[in-house]
This record gives structure tokens, sequence and C-alpha cells, in this order.
């Protein structure tokens, strides 16, 4: 692709449920530093893409390889729906838990980290919002305030799973303007996404999937109206008595 | 006042030491009941209640009304049961409460029997509501213990149990806290109603966690405040029922838990989070 190391690289990897695949044999690598879009009608894989790089779903074949420094850890933002919005916590104490990869279990909270906390809630626009429970948000202010645990949290990767899905068009332009700063800041971004507009505006590169990759690489090249007519053709294939695939693992 | 209130503590040796006993359980009992309450398992407490008696009966069976058979005996049982449901609702097609619910109606029936071989209906009394004004140095000891490593454990353990209630996906994400954090919870739920199961039963023993948390939650919209609350909540009903079962002549256990529920229905009518009252007259409406 480019000369830039790769920062996560797949090498024939096939994920699902059970044993029925979800993204099935893929290869390529997210090179270091890169901004990527993973693009892709529902049920593609795009989601499932994501859990195979932060390590919650093995893959069912292949490797995933992440190639970050030493210390740095990986930032992952699922869809928001599965956040427990009932639970007693202040919107201040949410975005702190972006400092676990410094404070653990029991380290406590300084002062400076309590500056940053500041300042990443201050970044996403949400200064005042402190003691707010996370129950009385709206959907974009929750958003944000995952944001702002994401800019704690400091990583070196940052997995976004359709951050702006029902987030309103000027919260998703604040957004964008943090995953911008990400990317001067030369942190590898992968997000999913479905607004093609956003994607061909901001992000340079895209992965086009529909359970195998369609078309990876430069975003203009990528998002070529037969490329999309492919995607859009891919058959919701759950056949509950396939056979085993006999595709090799080169 | 002094006669009612404060004398019958002043007068008689076996007050005092049921006011100790109440005092530790509502002081580990009520985090934990807040913790339960919050993760949705507020049943399963109630299912690992009950799951403890016949552990407790084996250990009476062996050893009559002895404190360390006893304790050991549903200790274990509590752990079997909890592991054991745990383990079907992961590997079959039924759910953790059905499980549950299967394992616990076993584990009474089957504690009931077994303390029925040997021991007669006063010891069944004994076992299943317990004995809050007959408690000896050792049992306050355990129960103080018990309390201790309780709110210890609970100091060390928030941060993961609070983001594997609230973000499970982010917990796993940046730690692998996640697994132990819940074995160490469990443990604590059964550590706490084996101590409540000397003072009020197996009952009863739950009823010391939940309803006090459950009270708390109608005056509390952090999670903090909460547990302060639920420990204040469950200390007082302690106190009251105690009076209580003094001065009307009523069973002290019951008691000490019909007041606790006092408190529950209080909040759920009166509570500033979101009790009745204010959620038929909230008041008009704000600026901003």
């Amino acid at each position: 692709m480019n000369a830039a190391p790769s920062a996560i690289r797949f090498d024939e990897v096939t994920l699902g449920y059970g044993r029925h695949p979800a993204v099935h044999h893929l290869s390529g690598e997210f090179p270091a530093g890169s901004l990527t879009a993973v693009v892709g009608p529902n049920g593609a894989g795009k989601s499932t893409l994501l859990k195979g790089i932060v390590g919650t779903l093995r893959p069912l074949e292949g490797h995933i390889r992440l190639h970050l420094p030493a210390q740095a850890s990986v930032a992952y933002l699922p869809q928001a729906a599965e956040i427990d919005r009932t639970f007693p916590l202040s919107v201040y104490d949410l975005v702190s838990m972006g400092l676990w990869s410094r404070s653990g279990v029991l380290g406590g909270i300084g002062r400076g980290d309590r500056t940053r906390i500041e300042d990443a809630l201050a970044a996403v626009g949400l200064t005042g919002f402190e003691r707010r429970p996370i129950g009385t948000l709206s959907g974009g202010q929750m958003q944000r305030t995952l944001f702002a645990r994401l800019l704690l949290q400091d990583a070196a990767l940052i997995l976004l799973d359709e951050p702006f899905t029902a987030i309103d068009a000027k919260t998703t332009a604040d957004l964008l303007d943090l995953v911008r700063r990400w990317h001067t800041e030369s942190r590898t971004v992968v997000a999913v996404l479905h607004d093609i507009d956003v994607v061909r505006r901001v992000f340079p590169e895209t992965l086009l999937i529909a359970r195998e990759s369609v078309a990876w690489g430069t975003t203009a090249q990528v998002l070529s109206a037969e490329n999309l007519l492919k995607a859009r053709q891919m058959v919701e294939a759950y056949d509950p008595h396939a056979s085993a695939c006999h595709r090799s693992a080169a | 006042m002094y006669a009612s209130l404060i004398g019958p503590f002043a007068e008689f040796e076996f007050m005092q030491r049921a006011l100790v006993g109440v005092i530790a359980i509502a002081l580990g009992g009520g985090p934990v009941g807040v913790f339960l309450m919050l993760r949705r398992m507020s049943l399963t407490g109630d299912a690992m209640a009950h799951a403890i008696l016949p552990g407790a009966a084996i250990g009476y069976l062996f050893a009559g009304l002895s404190l360390p058979a006893m304790t050991i005996g549903g200790l274990a049982a509590g752990v079997i049961v909890a592991v054991a449901a745990g383990l079907v609702s992961r590997f079959t097609a039924l759910k953790e409460d059905a499980s549950l619910a299967a394992f616990y109606l076993l584990s009474l029936a089957l504690g009931v029997t077994i303390v029925s071989l040997r021991g007669s209906n006063v010891d069944l009394l004994h076992v299943l509501f317990g004995t809050v004004l007959a408690l000896d140095d050792n049992t306050l000891l355990l129960l103080a213990a018990i309390s201790t490593i309780t709110v210890m454990a609970l100091a060390v353990l928030y941060r993961p149990l609070v983001l594997e209630c609230v973000d499970p996906i982010f917990l796993r994400s940046v730690s692998r806290a996640g697994t132990p954090t819940h074995l160490a919870f469990l443990g604590l739920v059964v550590l706490n109603l084996v101590g409540g199961f000397h003072a009020l039963g197996t009952l009863l023993a739950v009823g010391m966690m939940m309803l006090p948390a459950a009270a708390a939650r109608f005056w509390a919209s952090d999670i903090t405040a909460m547990m302060i609350g639920s420990i204040v909540i469950g200390m007082l009903s302690g106190l009251g029922g105690l009076l209580l079962s003094f001065h009307l002549e009523l069973p002290a256990g019951p008691a000490v838990i019909l007041t606790a529920g006092g408190a529950y229905v209080f909040s759920l009518m009166f509570g500033r989070e979101g009790g009745l009252l204010w959620l038929m007259w909230p008041g008009k409406h704000l600026e901003a």
C-alpha cells in the first residue's frame, strides 16, 4: 500500500460466530498513522472486524497482528447502545475512566489528571456538565462524553464503531474535528461509518467490506460507483447447513 | 424517652449484642446490596441466600448448632451454587435466573429435610429465621470480621465493579479484571449472606442487603451516596427493629426486616429521587 509500517496486519483472517463467518478471508493492513473508514452494508462484518482487532472475538482462522509501541493502548468505542445509562454515575466519573491505563484498579487521580479531565471535557464542549448523571444526557451529549474518555485514553490506535449514527450535524462536525486532530497526532484511526459524504471529506483511506474485502485503498478509488454496487449486491448468506470452507489459508 | 429508646440497651446485654450484630450486618450488607441491585442481581442474592441452607444444615447434622461448622457449610454451599448456576447458564440454553431458581428450590427443600432429620422444629426455626437475640462472642467477631473484609474488598474492587456494570465492553478493552472482579463480588455476597444467616436466618438474611439498598435508591442519584444511604438505613432499621421487638414482644429478626421494609415503603413514597410523591406532584418546571 504505502511505505509506512503497518499498525494492524490481517493474514487470511476469518471472524465469525459459531462456525459461520462474518468476515471471510480478509488480508491487508492499516498503516501506522492512517485514517481509515470501514464502509459496507448492514451485516457486512464491520463491527465484527473491530471486535477482532480489540481481541474480544478470536479469529476462526488466520492472524491479526498489532504493531504498536510497547506502552501504547488501544481505545475502542463500541456502539453506544451497550452502555447502561441507568447506572448512577456522573459525566466526570465516566470520563475519568479513560485514565485506566495510567491509574489501573487502585491508582489515585492526581491534580494533573484532574486538569486533563477538565481539558478533555472542554475539548468536546461539555464544560459545566461534570456533575450531571449520565442518565440525563441526550444522545449527542453522551457521544461527546465518550469522545472525552477516548481523548484521555491517549491511545496509539483508536477504533470507532458507527460513532455518528443518530448524531446531529453540529455534534458530528465537532467530533470529526477531534478525529482529524488524532490523525495529525499520527494516531491510527479506524472508524466504521455509514455516511459516504463524511468518508469522502475526512477519511483519506477506505476499506469497503461485504463479508469479504470489496476494495481497500485510497477513498476516491475505493468508493467508485462500480465498487459500491458490488458491495450492495452482497448476499446476506446465512446458510445453516453450509459446508466447511476449503479455501486455503495461505 | 430514655426508658424506651436507650433503656433496653443499657439494661440488657443481649440487646447490646443484638445491636452490635445488626450494625455489623448493615455495614457490609448495604453496599453489597447496592451493587447487587445496580447489577440487576437482586434475585440472585435471594436465590443464593436459600442456597446456603443445605450447607449450613449439613454442618448442623455433624456438629449441631456450631458456629464454625455451619459457617463453613454455608460458605461451601453458596459458592457451589453460584458457580453451578453460572456454568449452567453459560453452557446451556437456560438463562441464569431460571437456573438459579431451580437451584434454590432444590437447596431449600434439601436443607429443610436435612435439619429435620436430626433436629426439632425449634432448631429448624433457628436455622430459617436466626437468633439475633442470642449472639455469642464468636458470632459477633465473625460478623465484625465479615463487614470489615467486605468494606475493604469493595474499596479495592470499586473501580472495576462499577465499570463492569456501566460499560463491560470498555472494561474488557482496557483490563482483564472483569471476571476476577465478578467472582470476588459473588464471594462477598456469599460471605455477607452467611454472616446475616447467623443473626437473621437463611430466609431473612438477604433482607438486610436488598431492602436498605432499594430504599437508598430513592434518595441518591450517585453511587457513593447510595452506598452510604444504604448503610445508614440498614443501621437505623436494625435499631428500630430491635426496639420494636423489645417493646411489643415481637420476634426480633422479622421485626428488623419489617422495619427495613417500612423504610423501603417510606422511601418509595417520599424519596427525592423518583419517589411516588414527587412523580405525582413534580412541581412547576424550571427555566433551564
